[in-house]
């Protein structure tokens, strides 16, 4: 009940909402608690609110810790795989 | 799913998991209490726990905001609901949640009560428009995380002047609830996985009374397979280092100061309880929002007179105590058998994020006594 699902801001249709796509399925979402979010950008939504811009930098900085510690379990001795997690959809 | 698949990357899941492994003393049990319902749904629904050194023990809190709402509250929302005029909108978890007798709105919706399912609350408000010879009145339910919308609904009904639309107040404050649980002479908790979503409203600040007052560590987790194990991981780091500090390890959306919007809703249109009743936790004080005075005309507590009874849980559900921490689904005698998501005696059965509903789903068919503790 308390998850909030992720979704990328397709266009504002007014000061209090956005079309939001969630993988495909599309929705109008009040984002009066996210004004500045803006086309491009990902929410966190909830019960058809944005509570919460997804920030990009914190998301990959999180990336980041996880990567290192996948690369802190394999050996020296061992070839190094890719070991570098991205977000779904970049190019590496 | 850009921003879900990347955290539960399986390399990653068992790479942290095997870093626990070197952040526990050998033999020193520990108690985690994940707070969050969503949290211990993806524990159970990924197998995270088989993956937990022995002396980690995780246990369930009241992070449910559907199982800690009394039977007699339950009872007094059918009562609204059965009125003739009234149109009742509710999150669909509420439906088959148990009130007195057994009795629910799905229950009372094939008695022919108008019951309605919706995703949001302003879906009820368009209802209330749509329907203006209808009495809408919307089961407000939900932790901070849910009461902003409902906020921003009574604003807006209020600026359009919708007069058939009310709102039926429950939601409820996790700070409040883990006081309780802290307070508690049998809880032994040792560190807590901080809710997440709702902590995108409240921020990290608000969990700071755990580590000043009770000396304990909270880390603010997401609800993916790496998000949770980082979260355990850092509460053994801080207990192996005698520290007791909040740290938010879902920065990708949570800010330590909150959504400032969300609040300003909350503070505007909702005031305090004095105290509310929650289910196995008894009465909370200041753990439970009201309509504010400004927005007495949409509040459905004083438009509908309400029996306000209050009823006692069935003796065999042990609800209260696995919202405490102090029981596992398991260890209720009902579970499973008197009681399942088909014919559920208690709310963490129904729930989609109760406790008991997600040992059903993920983990009944192991024998009892192979559970993973």
């Amino acid at each position: 009940m308390c998850l909030g699902v992720p979704g990328q801001i397709l266009e504002r249709v007014d000061s209090d909402l956005a079309r939001v796509d969630f993988t495909g399925v599309r929705r109008t979402v009040n984002v009066a608690f996210t004004p500045d979010a803006e086309p491009g950008d990902w929410v966190l939504v909830h019960v058809g609110f944005a509570l919460a811009r997804i920030d990009e930098d914190e998301a990959r900085a999180t990336l980041e810790l996880l990567g290192e510690a996948i690369a802190a379990e394999l050996d020296a001795s061992q070839p190094e795989p890719s070991n570098s997690l991205q977000l779904a959809g970049e190019a590496p | 799913m850009r921003y879900v698949d990347e955290y539960r990357d399986a390399e990653a899941v068992r790479a942290i998991a095997a870093e626990l492994r070197g952040l526990v003393e050998p033999g020193r049990r520990v108690k985690l209490m994940e707070v969050c319902g969503g949290h211990t749904h993806a524990i159970y629904r990924h197998g995270l726990e088989a993956l937990l050194p022995g002396e980690v023990e995780l246990v369930h809190g009241p992070g449910c905001p559907v199982c800690v709402i009394p039977m007699g509250r339950v009872d007094d929302g059918i009562s609204i609901a059965e009125r003739p005029e009234v149109t009742f909108a509710s999150f669909g978890d509420m439906l088959r949640v148990p009130g007195g007798r057994r009795r629910s709105l799905l229950e009372a919706k094939a008695r022919g009560a108008d019951v309605r399912t919706v995703y949001s609350p302003l879906d009820a408000l368009g209802i209330a428009q749509r329907e203006p010879e209808r009495e809408v009145v919307f089961f407000g339910v939900g932790f901070e995380t849910t009461a902003p919308a409902t906020a921003l609904t009574l604003q807006r009904a209020r600026e359009l002047g919708v007069g058939n639309f009310s709102v039926f107040c429950n939601h409820v404050l996790i700070g409040p609830a883990l006081r309780a649980i802290l307070d508690s002479p049998d809880t032994e908790i040792d560190g807590f996985v901080g809710p997440g979503h709702v902590s995108t409203v409240i921020g990290t600040r608000p969990y700071d009374f755990v580590c000043s007052e009770y000396a304990r560590p909270v880390v603010v987790a997401g609800f993916e397979p790496t998000d949770i194990l980082r979260a355990v991981a850092m509460l053994l780091r801080q207990l192996r280092d005698g520290r007791a500090e909040v740290e938010n390890a879902y920065g990708r959306v949570v800010r330590d100061e909150g959504n400032p919007r969300a609040l300003a809703a909350l503070d505007e249109v909702f005031a305090v309880r004095h105290d509310f009743e929650w289910r196995g936790l008894g009465a909370i004080p200041r753990s439970g929002l009201r309509i504010a005075d400004a927005y007495a005309d949409w509040d459905a507590e004083r438009r509908f007179a309400v029996p306000g009874a209050r009823i006692e849980d069935p003796k065999a559900c042990r609800c209260g105590d696995v919202l405490r921490g102090l029981a596992k689904p398991v260890d209720c005698g009902v579970f499973g058998t008197a009681c399942t998501p088909e014919r559920p005696l208690g709310t963490c059965m129904v729930s989609s994020e109760g406790a008991c509903a997600a040992y059903y789903a993920y983990g009944r068919h192991l024998a009892r006594d192979k559970m993973p503790v």
